[in-house]
């Protein structure tokens, strides 16, 4: 490592945040063309034909949850919340890696995030639209879930206040709110970028009525990035609100397995962690496919699998830490809690976790699989099984077993909780190639701010403005050259 | 009020909101945009695909107010957020929640963080387009063809023909004079 860094200070050997050989015109032109193409990509069609077929079978479930109710689900007491809040709480996470690139990137000035916070900004959103659906119709009568909201009613009631799911309703809905309006005004100039590049006039008029008369007024351009400061600013505390709120569902109970302090930090931890593996998943095949590795590098691939390293070492020392704190609380319920999660019934989850979560992602440390997209693929997908098995091991494994023996059951889902899980998968992907299809998927006017030529050369500038003759009205011939 | 239906007329009789210059280059821009405001221009504006912290400062616009609004909403936010649950929880329904206090602040507050970032977000948001003028579907700007070149790869500089130096023959030469690819007139 030492040895690396010394090699560093004579040549950078990292790979550049861009392909060579870029200017404005053809960085524009390439992430332009795949919006305004005309007609879709075969390949296109035939993935998004798959994923609808997902997103169908979700409106399905749903249609039959609404008609039938949570019934046809396998949750049951003791164990009243099972796929519901484990994919609740999985889609959140998700969601915070976007919100984590955008945001928190931007402020520690890591100018690599450019290229992929538009994409995983959009991941957030329809993350936590599938995330949002599962409490909404775990409801039972998902038509009243407006009772959730405070508003003056004829039944002369008001939510509780201090109650964490009441926490909950706050902060996801403004964590959806906060994310589409920062998601929105990164893409105001870009899309006043594709009106002026538009090749008919519906694409002229659509992309034109969302840029809302955008003009790259200087003035105007002070103000935005201010504005999309502060929001970045503003987004940082509340990623890491929404996931430690998210963490009180569980933390504020007296479960055993849940009434833990590490939670806010180990859930959070966990979030990012699983969201980067979920950027990753999507960004490899979606580079690859449209051919932006120029864009999206070996660079931002090596970054992100160090990220996943990091926060998955904090997720591991959590899992050490829940094992320790039931051993030293002394406590009963807690030890019992351990004893059943590792070697009860579920055992095998517990065992799988470890070794989605903990086990395999350590093979990101060597660097010559950093560099192997196929790995680097691999290792994704066992985190965000992984992650997905961490919320089912402490949902259910400590509901299905808690104080007394005479209400212990066992918790078996039905194949509704399975067409609704996959189901919103293939809804999210919808979303995704949708997404792509129709937005720019790469940020143009922060990707130009990359590009040498887009520097003001203050010698050049300050040359060309010495050169200059008396003030006013009396013009000089060209200066500077 | 005078003054300004003076300025009007002056831009509406010549059919003329004022003059552009076209430049390739963001240090050129830069350059001519320092010049045109020591020459005295005041109602200029200048046009970047990307923003350049030293062209709004070359034009004289050094301080934005959105901050202002931000911290006007969130101020807003994290009162009303404490109003609604103080109000609701111990004066209009008084719920008593394992034996908690009426005004059991603590569990107030993640509601009340979470109201004070949303409307703060909405400040920087709403503030930004507001003070921006946006949205507004007609620019007088977009009547100048090669206009459309802004967000891509052109950076503009405009001397507006309301400001009290401007002067069809003298300033169009002296933007030339500022090394300019092409200067036009932008019909109001």
């Amino acid at each position: 490592m030492a040895a690396e860094i010394q090699k560093q200070e004579h040549v950078d050997t990292r790979p550049p945040v861009m392909g060579p050989g870029h200017n404005f015109d053809s960085l524009t032109q390439k992430i332009i063309d795949i919006v305004l193409m005309r007609g879709f990509k075969k390949g296109w069609i035939f993935g998004f034909a798959i994923v609808f077929l997902g997103a169908l079978m979700l409106f399905n479930t749903i249609a039959y949850l609404v008609l039938k109710g949570v019934g046809i689900w396998g949750n049951n007491i003791p164990v009243g919340w099972a796929f519901d809040i484990i994919n609740f709480v999985w889609w959140i996470g998700i969601g915070h890696a976007g919100t984590l690139i955008s945001a928190i990137l931007l402020l520690l000035r890591q100018s690599w995030r450019n290229s992929i916070n538009r994409f995983a900004e959009a991941m957030t959103l329809f993350a936590v639209a599938c995330a949002g659906l599962f409490p909404a119709l775990h409801t039972g009568r998902p038509w009243v879930d407006y009772w959730l909201f405070p508003y003056p009613n004829t039944m002369g009631m008001w939510p509780n206040f201090r109650s964490p799911l009441m926490w909950d309703v706050f902060a996801v809905s403004t964590y959806a709110t906060v994310s589409l309006l920062f998601w929105f005004m990164g893409l105001i100039p870009d899309f006043a970028t594709l009106r002026d590049k538009a090749k008919n006039k519906v694409q002229r008029t659509i992309y034109g009525m969302l840029a809302m008369g955008w003009r790259g007024d200087a003035r105007h351009w002070h103000r935005y990035e201010s504005a999309y400061l502060l929001l970045a600013g503003l987004s940082t505390p509340l990623v890491l609100s929404v996931h430690t709120i998210v963490s009180f569902d569980f933390a504020v109970g007296i479960m055993p397995g849940w009434h833990a302090t590490i939670f806010p930090p180990y859930f959070v931890a966990g979030a990012i962690y699983a969201g980067f593996a979920m950027v990753l998943t999507l960004a490899i095949p979606v580079r690859k496919f449209y051919n932006i590795e120029d864009f999206i590098t070996m660079r931002h691939i090596r970054n992100m699998c160090k990220v996943m390293l990091a926060t998955g070492l904090i997720v591991g020392y959590g899992y050490v830490m829940e094992l320790f704190m039931a051993w030293y609380s002394g406590n009963t319920y807690e030890m019992f809690m351990m004893k059943n999660r590792i070697f009860g019934p579920y055992g095998f989850m517990y065992w799988l976790l470890i070794l989605c979560n903990v086990a395999v992602p350590q093979l990101l440390w060597v660097k010559k699989f950093r560099d192997n997209l196929l790995v680097v693929f691999i290792v994704s997908m066992f985190i965000n099984v992984g992650m997905w098995l961490e919320r089912f091991v402490i949902i259910v494994m400590s509901l299905n077993r808690d104080f007394s023996p005479a209400s212990w059951r066992m918790y078996y889902p039905t194949i509704f909780d399975f067409t609704m899980f996959f189901g919103t998968i293939g809804f999210f992907l919808t979303c995704m190639f949708l997404f792509i299809r129709f937005v720019p998927m790469i940020p143009i006017f922060e990707m130009k701010t990359l590009l040498p030529e887009s520097k003001v050369d203050e010698k050049k500038v300050e040359e060309l403005v010495s050169g200059k003759g008396p003030l006013g009205a009396t013009p000089l011939p060209q200066f500077g050259d | 009020m005078k003054a300004h239906s003076k300025n009007m007329t002056k831009q509406e009789e010549s059919g003329i909101y004022g003059l552009m210059a076209e430049f390739d280059d963001p240090s050129a821009v830069v350059a001519a945009a320092r010049r045109t405001y020591e020459a005295g221009y005041r109602r200029i504006n200048a046009y970047s695909p990307y923003p350049i912290e030293e062209l709004s400062a070359a034009i004289g616009y050094h301080k934005d107010l959105v901050s202002m609004t931000v911290f006007a909403f969130g101020i807003l936010g994290a009162l009303g957020g404490f109003a609604l649950q103080y109000w609701t929880s111990a004066i209009d329904y008084p719920l008593n929640v394992g034996g908690r206090p009426l005004l059991s602040l603590p569990s107030f507050i993640p509601i009340i963080f979470e109201c004070t970032v949303l409307l703060a977000s909405f400040g920087a948001f709403i503030g930004m387009l507001a003070m921006n003028r946006l949205p507004q579907p007609y620019h007088p700007v977009f009547n100048l063809p090669s206009f459309s070149r802004a967000s891509h790869d052109r950076f503009f500089l405009c001397v507006k023909a309301d400001d009290p130096n401007y002067s069809e023959v003298e300033t169009r030469a002296f933007l030339q004079g500022l090394g300019a690819k092409e200067v036009s007139d932008v019909e109001s």
